[in-house]
């Protein structure tokens, strides 16, 4: 999971862009798959999860960085882990206060944001080497790119598996939804299917960077 | 909860399997399954962490229910589980270096392995007794190397194949994956917990 990290001073537009286009989580890194499948099967739960991870992500590496000084080497992972424990918690108790039902929708996965490789690899790859400021503004980017992705998955899913977008229907009483694309095969389907159309774009397959063959 | 033990073992096996049908443990899924001779060991250090964990977690959620401190247990599983990852790791690193070598980075990220979290969070949420949570785990960790030895053995016989080079790599796993997936989701009939 060892990203490549230069450990240039000032914050510049690419720490922020760097989450959302070059190392997007979900499409170049292929980190964090679980809720990315799981949750996507419509565009509103693709964000709201986007937006639980973007919270947890940015809170966590502040805290990180801010006790970059402080914390051994030695249990720099342990203490990385309490703390994103923590938020997670946290966001998990304010989105059940929020929304039953989105609870209900996400289930599971909002606890299992703790073990997300997004979080845990940005806490140990960037956050706990550079300033508070610049941590935050590159996991708000990888922020924004993982709920990119996940609204890609969950809009591209929710419209061929339901006909709708956002609850709304798009199409007229003679479309057929084509329920696999909301079971859990559409998932893997709609994924490789993203990365395929990448891999058009660039002229290369999507392996350069991804962590599933490092 | 009054489910069989059968049903529960069965079910997570198969119909709920925990990486095909319920996407958890996706990272060592798409990682590790290159090869045969790793996924394997890989699938069986997986299993028994979920196996510990499980045991371990049982016995946790009773001490937090006992002292309400229910907002804790997130924290503590999480703990528990990064302990005896380092259990497994220890020991490996002790009697077969060779393997330890191959696993890699893998191994001590089997803590942030979704599934195993999701072992000791889902038991807890549906209330299962000692027993049920053990067969519930050893249905899991069956299920997780299940899928990943299956994957691998695919992926062996797909290196000798003629692949178009944009398709190689992670999209093509993600579509092998889902014809998996799909194939998995015959069982549905043979008992779903859900």
């Amino acid at each position: 999971m060892s990203l490549p990290n230069k450990n240039d001073e000032g914050i510049t537009f690419d720490t922020f862009m760097e989450g959302v286009w070059r190392q997007n989580p979900v499409f170049v890194m292929v980190l964090g798959m679980c809720p990315v499948m799981a949750v996507t099967v419509s565009a509103i739960n693709g964000i709201s999860m986007g937006i639980a991870t973007t919270f947890v992500l940015v809170s966590s590496c502040l805290l990180v960085s801010l006790i970059r000084h402080l914390v051994p080497k030695e249990v720099r992972i342990a203490t990385y882990i309490v703390i994103i424990a923590t938020f997670v918690t946290l966001v998990d108790y304010f989105i059940q206060a929020l929304s039953l039902a989105l609870y209900e929708a996400l289930g599971a996965f909002i606890q299992l944001i703790v073990v997300n490789c997004i979080i845990l690899g940005r806490a140990e790859a960037h956050a706990s080497k550079n300033p508070p400021l610049k941590a935050v503004v590159n996991a708000l980017g990888m922020g924004v790119g993982f709920t990119i992705g996940l609204f890609a998955l969950g809009g591209v899913r929710e419209i061929l598996g339901a006909g709708k977008l956002f609850g709304v229907t798009l199409f007229g009483d003679q479309f057929q939804p084509w329920v696999v694309m909301v079971l859990p095969p559409g998932g893997f389907f709609v994924l490789g299917g993203w990365l395929l159309l990448f891999a058009l774009f660039r002229g290369k397959p999507a392996t350069e960077g991804g962590h599933t063959h490092g | 909860m009054d489910e069989p033990l059968s049903l529960i073992f069965i079910s997570t096996l198969l119909a709920n399997n925990f990486v095909l049908a319920m996407f958890l443990g996706l990272c060592p899924f798409l990682g590790v399954s290159g090869r045969l001779n790793t996924a394997f060991p890989m699938g069986l250090a997986t299993m028994f962490v979920m196996l510990v964990a499980s045991l371990c977690a049982y016995g946790l959620n009773l001490l937090l229910d006992y002292f309400h401190l229910e907002f804790l247990r997130l924290i503590s599983y999480i703990v528990v589980i990064a302990s005896s990852v380092q259990l497994v790791e220890m020991v490996l690193k002790k009697f077969s270096p060779a393997l330890f070598r191959a696993l890699g980075i893998f191994l001590p990220l089997i803590t942030t392995n979704c599934a195993i979290l999701a072992v000791a969070l889902f038991q807890t949420a549906r209330d299962y007794s000692f027993a049920q949570s053990l067969v519930f785990a050893l249905g899991a960790g069956g299920g997780f190397m299940l899928a990943l030895v299956l994957m691998a053995s695919l992926r062996e016989r797909l290196q000798l194949a003629n692949v178009p080079t944009l398709v190689q790599g992670t999209a093509l796993s993600l579509i092998l994956a889902g014809l998996l997936s799909l194939t998995f989701m015959g069982f549905a009939g043979m008992g779903s917990l859900e």
